[in-house]
């Protein structure tokens, strides 16, 4: 593993130098080394516009170091130079100031007119609500009562090295946000806890989902894909692994799909009804928890000492039902213990409880069923 | 102060023992209490941007765990900023300005006193944050809201104080600049004879004095925030967390300035000085460096793009940002017109100064880049902002503070550095720098986020070999702290003037710089 990333790497640094030397091996490398182009309209024009600003950079920076270079290079006291006397110049100095300003007025036109482009979230066709949390985002279809939590899927062993890493490293969620193509798609960004930035580098922007206040971004893709993102602002320990996969789906897929997690929740809802067994209970908990509680509260329950409390031994996940219903159900206002009532349904409620009091070290020995969690609503 | 000491300071020798340090009030003492505080600090931060990198070498989770690796990002931001760059410049400060402008010592020597003294005190607090029960801070050095109000361990209350002092001991610092600049001039120094380090200085000195208490409310909010029911930033209490962000780049803006300035005077002065030639356009030096602090208080929202602004205040800070290139390339311009038919000889300290030049210029481009609105909705928050700022900050600041050094330590020590070592030290450090952050601009632009302990797996090329030249980089300061060590021990004996080119009165005084240097004020014609 080791020695083959050093290879690589050692190919990517001699690819950019045989790069910077000759500009055509330029399009095997563009995609680890240069903006992401995307497959907006809106990403097109943000690619063009870093395009131009990089090129005038390129063209003023060059101009300077040449400049420098000659000079280090013959104006030296070993070659015999004498210094010059001068020491300013009104005409020059106009002149090198005014020269920026105009590049500047240059570039500031088609800058204006991406930045409202980009802004217009005007006319939408559809919106869906983008939800951050510690550390999984959650989407609502507002026009369709479609509602899922996202959350990465990325293997344990996998980041810990104890398992090959697969192709989506990192990358990989259980529910991807979809979404119709051919549709003006007007997202409403905002967070449950602290500050998280969804961004999916493909459609051109990013947009920061900040606690108590609704931000908006717009898309219209043209092809059907799956494009990968990542969350942009340090939001707290796991910041690194919550991703964004997003599919863009043909109108008749998207359709299909819409009815599918119609369906999907139907099976839920007679699934809450049923009386199940402590050991079904316990399966399906270990599931919801590695999912929504591990992050804090680790895989084996011993928490992070002065951070998260450890579900081992805890008076609350070993004591009175109705108190460990209580908080995970509705959470601990000012702390980072979340209201899982109105994320998970009354089964992985259940399932979740009944895990922690009879694993992880606790053995309480009683479990709750989802007509309770249904009651406690 | 004892009978003994004035004796002592009336035979214009030092006084000896641990005392001198905790009771000077000797302005070149002070300069050395900041610069070794400084340079102590930049080996404590250096050594957590190893770790930072050590994780960062392959994707996968090896060395530490995430909410550590959030610590040592935080604690190696702040530690840089507030305990490395900032500390060196006042040490410079201290040493330098006093000698340049003919003044005996600094206006206010027992609050300078005090301002050092502040410091380790500040610094121990924030680094014991890392033993607590919870860890030390872990929200960035720029400590966003609410993670750094309702999710943040309990160290938290101890960085405030910490910053809290930080902020004291600056604001003493800058005070005492203003005074030593408008009141202890030598005779004939009018303002615009002044060295331009000093005018640097001077107007980042006023910076401080305005932003520093700006930085002191918004930490203040933080602390009742978190203890005393308020809820500034806390939109269920009617507050909104985007407001910490306004007071906080209200504050930071001005502080990357305060970080870069006087790193433009050290530069303005190391390049005469081995151009044998005028510094080009002194008075524009002056007025663009007036205009960048004056813009610096109007743009700071550009790193609040994506926050969700109206469009109308994207577009005015996107305008005002870009503006801020004028005076910029004004000077980068100036430096090269110094060097443009000079006579140039390239010891060591015009290594590094040329050296910032270059890559300062590179690190301005790209914040220019990142000025624009709209493609700052891609870049921010990436690795290309990381690339961005170490550029102006490392490869700047960093590199003028140590082409300093190399400058005036002659002055400082009495002895010549080994110029063959000081050589190395530069090469290696400029080879291994544009290893470990160029690629960044790479991966920044692929979309690598910052601030995360692992990543998807195209970014692992560019990061090993960004982990490689991080490593280095670190050990070649290590180097440094061997050279500076031998040229105190001894080495060839400096002459007063040190450099054939150099002009200003520092160098009218022998090297070493006497304990008391123009105890009667010179004549400047
Ligand atoms: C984002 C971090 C986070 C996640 C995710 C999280 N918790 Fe918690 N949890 C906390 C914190 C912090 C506390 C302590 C709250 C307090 O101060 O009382 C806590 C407390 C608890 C307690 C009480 C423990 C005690 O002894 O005080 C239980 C039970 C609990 N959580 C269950 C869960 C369950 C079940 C889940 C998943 C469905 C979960 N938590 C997910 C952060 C989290
Ligand atoms: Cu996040």
């Amino acid at each position: 593993m080791f020695a083959n990333t050093l290879r690589r790497a050692l190919c990517s640094l001699w690819g950019a130098l045989v790069l910077l030397g000759a500009g055509n091996a330029f399009a095997g490398y563009s995609d680890t080394i240069n903006l992401v182009k995307g497959v907006t309209d809106i990403s097109h024009k943000v690619y063009d516009l870093h395009m131009l600003v990089f090129w005038i950079c390129v063209v003023v920076c060059v101009g300077v170091f040449a400049v420098l270079i000659y000079s280090i290079i013959y104006h030296r006291k070993s070659k015999g130079a004498k210094p010059a006397t001068f020491h300013e110049s009104t005409t020059v100095e106009i002149i090198w100031t005014t020269i920026p300003f105009l590049v500047l007025v240059v570039m500031a036109v088609p800058a204006t007119t991406t930045l409202l482009a980009l802004e217009d979230t005007r006319d939408a066709d559809m919106s869906i609500q983008v939800t951050g949390y510690q550390w999984k985002w959650k989407y609502d279809y507002l026009d369709e009562d479609i509602s899922f939590f996202s959350v990465l899927t990325t293997p344990r062993e996998q980041i810990e090295g104890s398992e090959p890493k697969s192709e989506n490293y990192l990358v990989e969620v259980d529910n991807p946000i979809v979404v119709p193509i051919n549709k003006k798609i007007r997202f409403l960004i905002t967070s449950n806890d602290v500050i998280h930035s969804w961004w999916v580098p493909a459609l051109g922007w990013k947009q920061d989902a900040v606690p108590g206040f609704i931000n908006d971004g717009w898309t219209e893709l043209s092809e059907p894909g799956t494009y990968r993102g990542k969350c942009a602002e340090l939001c707290g320990k796991d910041h690194g692994f919550m991703p964004i996969v997003l599919i863009a789906k043909t109108e008749e897929d998207y359709a299909a799909w819409v009815a599918e997690q119609k369906g999907a929740a139907e099976a839920d809802a007679a699934a809450a009804t049923q009386t199940w067994s402590m050991d079904d209970l316990i399966a399906r908990g270990e599931s919801v928890y590695n999912t929504n509680c591990a992050a804090c509260h680790q895989a084996n329950g011993a928490g992070i000492p002065g951070v998260f409390p450890a579900i081992t031994g805890s008076a609350i996940a070993t004591g009175d039902m109705a108190g460990h219903v209580d908080i995970v159900m509705n959470g601990k206002a000012g702390t980072a213990m979340q209201a899982f009532g109105a994320q998970l349904n009354d089964v992985d409620l259940a399932a979740v409880i009944t895990f922690q009091r009879n694993a992880l070290g606790n053995s309480a020995g009683d479990m709750v069923q989802p007509s309770d969690i249904a009651a406690a609503r | 102060m004892s009978t003994a000491t004035t004796h002592d300071e009336h035979h214009h020798g030092a006084p000896s023992g641990l005392m001198r340090w905790v009771k000077t009030t000797n302005h070149k003492d002070i300069g050395t209490l900041y610069l070794w505080f400084a340079f102590i600090m930049l080996l404590v931060g250096g050594a957590m941007a190893m770790v930072i990198r050590a994780e960062l070498f392959q994707p996968g989770m090896q060395v530490v765990d995430p909410q550590f690796f959030n610590t040592m990002t935080t604690m190696h931001g702040l530690i840089m900023v507030f305990g490395a760059i900032m500390p060196a410049m006042v040490g410079f400060a201290n040493w330098q300005i006093p000698m340049m402008i003919g003044a005996p010592d600094m206006a206010l020597p027992r609050m300078n006193n005090w301002s050092f003294w502040i410091l380790p005190f500040a610094g121990t607090m924030l680094v014991s944050t890392l033993f607590m029960e919870g860890g030390g801070p872990a929200f960035g050095w720029t400590f966003y809201a609410p993670l750094s109000t309702t999710f943040a361990p309990a160290s938290t209350d101890f960085f405030i104080f910490a910053v809290h002092m930080l902020g004291f001991s600056s604001i003493m610092g800058a005070i005492n600049i203003i005074a030593t600049v408008l009141n202890m001039r030598a005779p004939g120094m009018t303002l615009m004879k002044m060295p331009l380090f000093v005018w640097t200085w001077f107007i980042t000195a006023f910076l401080l004095i305005a932003v520093m208490p700006v930085l002191a409310g918004v930490v203040t909010m933080m602390l009742t925030d978190r203890n005393f029911g308020t809820s500034f930033f806390d939109a269920a209490g009617g507050g909104d967390p985007v407001l910490f962000q306004h007071v906080f780049w209200f504050f930071g803006h001005p502080e990357v300035y305060i970080m870069i300035l006087p790193s433009f005077g050290i530069v303005s002065e190391i390049i005469p000085t081995f151009a044998r030639k005028k510094l080009f356009g002194y008075s524009s030096m002056v007025y663009a460096t007036a205009s960048i602090a004056f813009l610096s208080f109007i743009v700071y929202a550009h790193h609040m793009f994506t926050t969700g602004m109206p469009v109308a205040g994207e577009l005015y800070f996107m305008y005002a940002t870009i503006m801020i290139a004028v005076p910029t390339a004004v000077k980068v311009f100036n430096w090269t017109a110094t060097m443009w038919r000079g006579s140039m000889t390239f010891e060591t300290p015009m290594l590094w100064a040329v050296g910032f030049v270059f890559l300062f210029t590179i690190g301005g481009f790209t914040g220019l880049m990142m000025g624009v609105a709209p493609t700052d909705m891609q870049y921010h928050d990436t690795y290309f902002i990381v690339a961005h700022f170490h550029y102006v900050l490392a490869a700047g600041a960093l590199f003028a503070i140590l082409g300093g050094v190399y400058y005036w330590i002659p002055k400082w020590t009495g002895n010549m550095y080994n110029e063959r070592l000081g050589k190395i030290h530069f090469w290696w450090s400029a080879i291994s720098i544009n290893v470990l952050f160029f690629p960044q601009h790479f991966i920044g632009l692929a979309g690598m986020p910052r601030r995360i302990p692992d990543y998807s797996l195209q970014f692992a090329d560019w990061n090993m070999i960004s982990s490689l030249g991080g490593f280095a980089f670190g050990l070649a300061q290590i180097f440094f702290l061997f050279i500076v060590i031998k040229t105190i021990k001894g080495g060839e004996k400096a002459s007063g003037q040190v450099w054939e080119g150099a002009e200003g009165l520092e160098w009218t005084v022998a090297s070493p710089a006497p304990y008391h240097t123009f105890a009667t004020a010179p004549e400047v014609k």
